[in-house]
């Protein structure tokens, strides 16, 4: 690895002494050139059969030679990645030109070594703290995620009714904008963020009672456990028949899946303060209404955000499954359910789409907010 | 047995005792226990703790000298005998915040900076956010934490986390200062250097300090009066007068004085056969 003072200053500063990683993905890159790439009106196309493909393959090995005699690793990782880009569009520049990729073991090898590859950047870069290692890594291993699938999806002609590629999905949401907006205020705006509040708040106020009297938390916690045992498709037509089709009935299957959750970690965080901190106040002649205020809501804290971090993903999968058993002709549960008896998956599958980001936003929102507002806890410290 | 109650003088100046700040006669705590083999935690126990006083608790695990500490903070009741703090029960002290406690461990909020810690009691007391952030201030200064004001308790090492506990308690501006092994779990060299501070801050404050210690040198070295414990039942074996003079610097624990003092404590200690469990 080291330079060596010798004349010939290009295979020095070339890094592949004992390049074990590196040979590992040459050897799939020579099988794959033996290979087929796949077939063009009935024709066996290989790779010098008069495609862009030779141009590709130039591009990544002048990429890995370039990345070999970087001067640090971290820029020949970037430069790789360069190279790893261009061999991930190699099979969707062939798909575009009509090549059928599975009539050919060639691209397929090929992306085996491409993925190697990537595994050997993203390695060399989450090395790196800071930024990179926190967004750019994630962010690369998710889109690679997303071209595998649409490279395997479309490779492989697998039908849309089974399995949309990316882009397909990409393209239902644009567009279906409008009804996926009006579905996503419906059921997000309007039934999860109403039964969610509804239910963490009650959740949070019954603990609070049941502190305060103790037969009501003794009651209460076995009760919570048979009620976590609910299935949500049991109780949701049931509650559709008490509160009719609109939020109402969302909002209440909602309220009966977040309140127990919401119940048990506020008693757990109420009473994790430790009984020196409560001598403290004590001492302090603090009564009930102060303790509470001072140290025991303060100490339940990330308590509570665990709760409603959970409660943020049952309120949605409640909301959405409610959505099955009657509505207004409005909501992703709704819209799931119609489109998929009337084999629109990409519109399905936008639905899920939008479902996911939702969550998974909600769910970071509090994570963000427990952060700033628990960086004094052990597991969030930050020195 | 019990040792007398010493209805004494001031032994600094030789005037007539003014009235005592703590007064506990044949007090008494028993916890019941699940087997029906209740543990007296105190038994018969009398003291009077003159004002102006540096009274250590001394004596080994479960002999009741912080049961003993609880009781006159009103943390603990006791089911026999009298108490009387500043004249008053131990509840009445504790609800007109007559006294500050110092816990074996910080105890402060990680969430709080050390400034706000030491404001918590005066939040709770009601005293404007001004004179607040002062006193926090002054109290910090006072232990020698200045500029830590905006740090985190857990930024802290553990010395200066108890000193800022040590604040917190001094901000209420008590005449009782009731300190449960404070540096206990500190290592000795932070120990010593903060039972040197200790002493000049009640030097220099005048306040009457309660301290429970199982440490001798830690007893003798800042106490004006010595009260030996002993376990099973929790009682008090002796109460050793520590007239050394009242300045004190590490060194006096070479003298010859000290070791006769630390020697009595000792002896008064293996009188209730301590060591030999």
């Amino acid at each position: 690895m080291s330079r060596q003072a010798t004349t010939n200053t290009h295979t020095t500063s070339l890094r592949t002494a004992a390049d074990w990683g590196l040979v590992a993905v040459a050897l799939p890159t020579l099988a794959a050139l033996t290979q087929p790439i796949g077939a063009r009106g009935g024709e066996t196309l290989g790779w010098f059969g008069g495609s862009l493909a030779p141009l590709f393959l130039i591009g990544v090995v002048l990429t890995v030679l370039a990345g070999r005699t970087a001067p640090t690793r971290i820029k020949g990782a970037w430069t790789e990645l360069a190279g790893i880009v261009l061999a991930w569009l190699l099979p969707l520049h062939l798909l575009d030109e009509g090549v059928d990729l599975s009539a050919g073991a060639g691209v397929w090898l090929f992306l085996v070594a491409a993925i190697l590859q990537l595994w050997r950047v993203l390695g060399a870069l989450s090395a790196r703290p800071g930024w990179t290692r926190s967004v750019v890594v994630p962010g690369l291993f998710g889109l690679g995620l997303l071209i595998a699938w649409e490279i395997l999806v479309r490779g492989f002609q697998v039908p849309a009714i089974l399995l949309p590629a990316p882009s397909r999905i990409a393209g239902a949401l644009v567009q279906h904008a409008p009804v996926l907006w009006d579905d996503f205020r419906q059921t997000v705006l309007i039934s999860v963020l109403r039964g969610y509040l509804l239910g963490c708040g009650a959740g949070f106020a019954v603990a609070i009672l049941a502190d305060r009297v103790p037969f009501l938390a003794r009651g209460l916690l076995p009760l919570g456990n048979l009620a976590s045992a609910i299935p949500v498709v049991g109780i949701a037509p049931i509650m559709v028949m008490w509160f009719g089709f609109d939020w109402q009935s969302k909002a209440a299957v909602i309220v009966v899946m977040t309140f127990f959750p919401m119940l048990v970690n506020t008693l757990a965080g109420l009473s994790s303060a430790e009984r020196i901190q409560l001598d403290l106040m004590r001492s302090y002649a603090a009564g009930y209404g102060r303790t509470l205020v001072k140290l025991r809501l303060p100490n339940a804290l990330p308590f509570l955000f665990n709760g409603l971090k959970i409660n943020s993903t049952l309120a949605l999968i409640g909301a959405i499954v409610a959505e099955f058993f009657g509505t207004p002709v409005v909501g992703m549960g709704f819209r799931i359910s119609t489109e998929v008896a009337r084999m629109n998956l990409d519109v399905v599958w936008a639905s899920i789409t939008v479902a996911a980001l939702t969550g998974s936003g909600l769910y970071g929102g509090l994570a963000l907010l427990e952060r700033a507002t628990t960086a004094w806890h052990p597991s969030m410290r930050r020195r | 047995m019990h040792s007398p109650s010493p209805s004494r003088t001031n032994g600094a100046t030789g005037q007539p005792a003014p009235a005592p700040i703590v007064e506990a006669r044949s007090l008494s705590l028993v916890y019941p226990t699940a087997d029906n083999r209740p543990v007296t935690a105190l038994s018969e126990v009398d003291l009077t703790i003159a004002r102006g006083d540096f009274v250590s608790l001394i004596g080994p695990s479960g002999c009741g000298k912080t049961t003993l500490l609880r009781v006159i903070a009103d943390l603990e009741q006791p089911t026999g005998g009298r108490i009387t703090v500043e004249g008053l029960t131990p509840e009445q002290a504790r609800l007109k915040r007559l006294y500050g406690y110092v816990f074996q461990a910080p105890a402060l909020y990680p969430w709080r900076t050390v400034e706000r810690n030491v404001m918590l009691p005066l939040e709770i007391m009601g005293i404007p956010r001004a004179e607040r952030q002062a006193r926090a201030r002054e109290e910090l200064q006072r232990v020698g934490l200045s500029g830590f004001e905006r740090k985190f308790p857990w930024q802290l090492s553990g010395g200066m986390q108890q000193r800022a506990s040590i604040a917190r308690a001094l901000a209420l501006k008590p005449d009782l200062l009731l300190m449960d092994e404070p540096f206990g779990a500190l290592d000795e060299i932070t120990r010593d250097h903060l039972n040197l501070h200790l002493t000049q801050l009640w030097r220099s404050t005048g306040k009457t300090c309660v301290f429970v210690t199982h440490s001798i040198a830690e007893a003798v070295f800042l106490s004006t009066r010595i009260v030996v414990m002993s376990p099973r039942p929790g009682r008090i074996l002796d109460v050793i007068d520590c007239d050394l003079p009242r300045e004190r610097t590490l060194d006096i624990r070479e003298s010859p004085e000290f070791a006769a003092i630390a020697h009595r404590v000792r002896d008064g200690l293996k009188e209730g056969h301590s060591y030999d469990d």
